[in-house]
């Protein structure tokens, strides 16, 4: 971003309302983030601590954890939804990022001609919805004996990510000097070249966040898994429906379930969130 | 497919130092480019143009029937369906209340957090979870422990305060469902808005304040001018992600009447159980017509902000 590095800065000069201001912020911060709060309190208890009228005290227990990571015959386990899962995300983004960086290259650092037309046509996809293509993907999939398998998710997250990916690299890259890229050109250097000695040290920091994006929207996707995997290959989403019993009590062990689901891609948010904020809002307005 | 309103003028920035381009230059800077391309329209076009061919057969998976071109039939007698138009109604609800709902709540948000106070970093930390959270999770956790009619806490609340229990996602399904998707949307328009604060130029805020002008003005005045394009582009995203909500329906509701909307409706009729993928094609088509038509306004928009960027 340009010179003026965002500094929250205190719009009025009395203290007080300032302090009025920042208590209001916490009150409202406390209230939406209460749900969460709950989700992580009722994992700990028994069910019937937990179907009742709301308990604030309880005796903790993680049997609940226990109960949702043992495999149980015959049903999709913990273990599977989570190795899936992290297979089919990681290549996922691996493959995007493979394929953005040079795209965001062509669009940002030497941009080919019409280069405004190409950022549609990637951010135009995104208006097509799932529904318009799930029927043929489905049948496709089905033709090449991929329903179930851990490809076609890999496969279709590209599509979702994809556009994504190119479009904040795209911002990320045009912050780099061209100055530099010139030298670089100048003394040489082949686009791999530049992309390992300029490109990529420099636009890290970016690459990181626009990676962790990736991965969060890929992490969370049910849509495709449920049509396309429902039995085998399927990801931790599907497991956590599994924790659903039409028959007596679960919302402690579906709470216990969403924790372990929730848990890797909220710590990796909450560690990177200053930046994600910048690749999102920022990334995208430039 | 939706690139015709592009801008086409001249290009600007970096190609100005380099205005001769040779035919094998172009071709070495499309290079890098061509292996993303394909692969989007692989993967995005030509789904789409099967289903266009799908819409005009009357293709029945079961009962297994010959496939056989009927031409815009499928598209004819659309409108007659009623549950199609229920659908596309819910459509329409369901995307703007949450995303108008969201937007205010975030811009408000992003207002609170864009000053310094203790344990700043905590709040927003807390404020932004909900987008971090799985869909069908934020679903299951918000039906069976916030809604639920027996010992949902919202349901306690209103005891205590001296109401009767509600059973909100049986009696209000569209309701429950916008609720939630406010709640998970909220903390994505908050970032947008938080980023058009921070970027807000501090030399001009502080020329007002010399001159004299109230916080009240100042805001007015400068900062909502400023925070439009922002406002825009949060609607623009947040309309085409909540145009196709599929999981909240899916582990709230199941499709219930009042909450079914296209997406789920063609799921339903297509691999859901219907099987019909002729007609549930046709529906799907419509979506992407509609998603089509806002695209073209929201790429105008989109090609705007980045006009206005370059001139800056």
């Amino acid at each position: 971003m340009s010179g003026h590095e965002a500094q929250p800065r205190v719009v009025g000069e009395n203290p007080w309302a300032n302090r009025a201001l920042g208590a209001l912020a916490w009150l409202v911060a406390l209230l939406f983030f209460f749900p969460v709060f709950w989700m992580v309190l009722n994992s700990f208890k028994e069910e019937q601590d937990a179907n009742t009228a709301p308990k604030l005290f309880f005796t903790p227990t993680l049997d609940r954890y226990r109960e949702v990571t043992e495999s149980a015959g015959g049903l999709l386990s913990f273990g599977e939804a989570f190795t899936n899962s992290a297979v089919i995300v990681l290549t996922s983004t691996a493959i995007v990022m493979l394929l953005a960086i040079p795209a965001a290259y062509a669009l940002a650092i030497r941009p080919v001609g019409k280069w405004r037309d190409v950022l549609f046509f990637f951010i135009s996809t995104k208006f097509l919805p799932v529904v318009a293509s799930i029927l043929p993907v489905w049948i496709l999939a089905r033709n090449f004996d991929m329903l179930n398998s851990r490809q076609v998710l890999i496969i279709l997250y590209l599509g979702v990510n994809l556009p994504l990916a190119i479009w904040m690299l795209r911002s990320f890259f045009q912050e780099i000097p061209s100055e530099l890229i010139e030298a670089a050109e100048i003394d040489g250097a082949s686009l791999r070249g530049q992309l390992t000695s300029i490109i990529l040290p420099m636009a890290a920091p970016g690459i990181a966040a626009t990676a962790l994006l990736c991965v969060i929207f890929a992490w969370n996707e049910f849509f495709y898994a449920v049509q396309l995997n429902p039995v085998e290959g399927s990801t931790v989403p599907i497991w956590v429906t599994t924790n659903i019993s039409t028959r007596g009590d679960f919302l402690a062990k579906l709470s216990a379930a969403s924790v372990l689901a929730c848990i890797p891609v909220v710590l990796a948010g909450w560690l990177a969130q200053k930046r994600m904020i910048r690749g999102l809002a920022m990334g995208a307005i430039k | 497919m939706t690139t015709a309103d592009a801008t086409t003028g001249p290009v600007q920035g970096r190609d100005q130092a380099t205005p001769r381009i040779l035919l094998s230059e172009s071709w070495r800077r499309r290079l890098p480019l061509l292996p993303a391309l394909i692969i989007m329209i692989l993967l995005t076009q030509v789904p789409f143009v099967m289903s266009i061919w799908y819409s005009l057969t009357d293709w029945k998976v079961i009962p297994p029937g010959p496939r056989e071109y009927i031409g815009v039939d499928n598209y004819r007698h659309m409108f007659d369906d009623h549950f199609f138009v229920d659908a596309v109604w819910v459509t329409v609800r369901m995307t703007v209340f949450p995303v108008l709902g969201a937007i205010v709540l975030g811009t408000a948000f992003a207002i609170l957090l864009d000053r310094k106070f203790f344990g700043q970093g905590i709040v927003r930390t807390l404020l932004i979870t909900p987008f971090l959270l799985m869909p069908v999770v934020i679903g299951l956790i918000w039906k069976n422990q916030m809604f639920h009619g027996l010992y949902g806490v919202l349901n306690w609340v209103i005891e205590k305060l001296g109401g009767s229990p509600v059973e909100f996602v049986s009696r209000y399904p569209l309701l429950s469902i916008v609720i939630v998707l406010i709640w998970q949307w909220t903390p994505f328009m908050m970032l947008i808005m938080l980023a058009g604060l921070q970027s807000q130029p501090a030399d001009v805020l502080e020329a007002a304040k010399v001159d004299g002008a109230n916080p009240v003005g100042i805001f007015r005045q400068l900062t909502l001018r400023h925070l439009r394009p922002y406002m825009e582009l949060g609607i623009l995203l947040g309309t085409i992600y909540l145009i196709q909500v599929y999981d909240h329906i899916a582990v709230m509701t199941g499709g219930g009447p009042g909450s079914t909307n296209v997406p789920y409706f063609v799921f339903q009729r297509s691999i859901g159980g219907g099987w019909e993928f002729g007609q549930a094609s046709s529906y799907s088509i419509v979506v992407v017509v509609a998603s089509i038509a806002i695209a073209t306004v929201a790429l105008r928009v989109l090609s705007g902000l980045l006009k206005g960027e370059e001139i800056a």
